[in-house]
């Protein structure tokens, strides 16, 4: 239980996605131009994560891993399809985007009208295959540890786009050297905001 | 319908096409597309250039081959057929990164696998391959790949240059002897952030030299 706590808090601040490892940074910087728009954003990205990564992880432990077919008879017991998980990881995060959205859009259309274009396109968001990957690399054990890590990686990423579009939103008063306005001075509010979050690093979990 | 006109292979507008990346449509400074990847790896001057290799195959070909077969893609499931292609290629040049050069693979990590969702390679293939032959495309695919290696580049080699005082490994600042100078490494550059700052930087250094670049308020 302790494990996965620590899991949780260090996903969210000290392996943020956005600040150490710069996932997803295409849509976080197009989109973080208000507040409103990226709550919707950060929420959606939370949700496909918080489904795609376990089911990415139950794949890979019974499907892909080496010796991982070994339920099916002894003879599969030394297959090694792993060279697959690229692609069987970025099906299974498109399929899930498709079945989300048809989700959403039956149960809850205030929700789906919101969040609109977004949808979609969290298929191709570096975040989610990224998570899946990073679940791969890191060895967790367990599907509860797996599912905190998908879940605080989708709430770092959360609060990183408000933060930014907050002060992108204050930043339209001040005075911006012309050639610097727009992406110029937003690449270097990001870097800025990453040293802020630097500070947590030296946090031993 | 007009007959198409026979044109030289590298005529004036299709050398434009590789060349306009590389400055003033620069995928990284400009179209903001492919960020996560170029920041990640640029530590090193090494990585950088594996990386911009890798991307700039692996964009050139899924050009070609979308624009080849774009005439029989059915628009609605035409997302699913690029990831495809692209993740096969993606497949094919992880495979090889391992065998050749494992150490660099290693360093890499991830970021070979998220060549698959780098939103150049997409946005050429929706914004370039779905409309023009395949040689455009692929001319197209080589110079974004190159306007990407070029700024990947430039950041790798001042991240190496100024935090670890080396050139490929090479230490060229200990060779220089400014380190009894007085001379200190800057820590601060091999960290995250300041791959981002430089990139910011960068855009500050094009856009005052071209102003036609500069955004509104």
């Amino acid at each position: 239980m302790e494990n996965i706590l620590n899991i949780f808090i260090k996903s969210i601040f000290i392996d943020n996605m956005i600040f150490a490892y710069f996932l997803g940074m295409c849509s976080y910087l197009a989109v973080s131009k208000t507040v409103k728009t990226s709550v919707g954003l950060g929420i959606a990205v939370t949700f496909v994560l918080v489904i795609t990564v376990p089911v990415n992880y139950l794949i890979d432990t019974y499907l892909l891993k080496k010796g991982a077919l070994a339920w099916i008879g002894a003879s599969f017991a030394d297959l090694d399809l792993s060279f697959l998980s690229f692609m069987i990881f970025i099906a299974v995060i498109a399929a899930m985007v498709q079945i989300v959205e048809m989700v959403i859009e039956k149960f809850s259309p205030a929700l789906y009208n919101s969040l609109g274009i977004f949808l979609p396109l969290i298929a191709v968001n570096c975040a989610i295959l990224g998570a899946s990957l990073f679940m791969q690399e890191r060895e967790y054990h367990g599907l509860a540890e797996v599912t905190s890590f998908a879940l605080g990686s989708g709430i770092g990423w959360f609060l990183a786009i408000v933060g930014l579009a907050a002060i992108r939103e204050k930043l339209r008063y001040s005075n911006v050297p012309a050639p610097l306005r727009g992406l110029g001075i937003t690449f270097i509010l990001v870097g800025l905001m990453a040293i802020a979050f630097m500070g947590l690093m030296g946090i031993k979990l | 319908m007009s007959t198409p006109e026979k044109e030289p292979l590298l005529s004036a507008k299709n050398f434009r096409l590789l060349t306009s990346p590389v400055g003033k449509n620069n995928p990284i400074t400009v179209q903001v597309l492919g960020i996560c990847s170029a920041l990640a790896v640029t530590v090193k001057l090494k990585p950088s250039l594996v990386m911009a290799l890798s991307v700039t195959i692996v964009l050139a070909v899924s050009n070609v081959v979308i624009a080849a077969i774009r005439s029989r893609i059915p628009d609605r499931i035409r997302i699913i057929v690029q990831l495809v292609v692209i993740a096969t290629l993606v497949i094919i040049v992880d495979q090889v990164l391992k065998a050749y050069a494992f150490d660099v693979s290693k360093q890499l990590s991830v970021f070979v696998g998220l060549i698959i969702t780098n939103c150049i390679i997409m946005g050429r293939l929706e914004a370039f391959a779905l409309s023009n032959s395949p040689w455009k495309s692929f001319l197209d695919g080589l110079g974004n790949g190159a306007g990407y290696g070029l700024i990947l580049i430039i950041v790798g080699f001042f991240r190496e240059l100024l935090g670890s005082g080396t050139i490929l490994g090479y230490p060229v600042i200990q060779k220089l002897g400014l380190y009894s100078a007085g001379y200190e490494n800057n820590g601060m550059m091999i960290l995250p952030p300041m791959a981002l700052i430089l990139v910011g930087l960068i855009i500050w250094v094009q856009r005052s030299r071209d102003k036609s670049l500069i955004e509104n308020k």
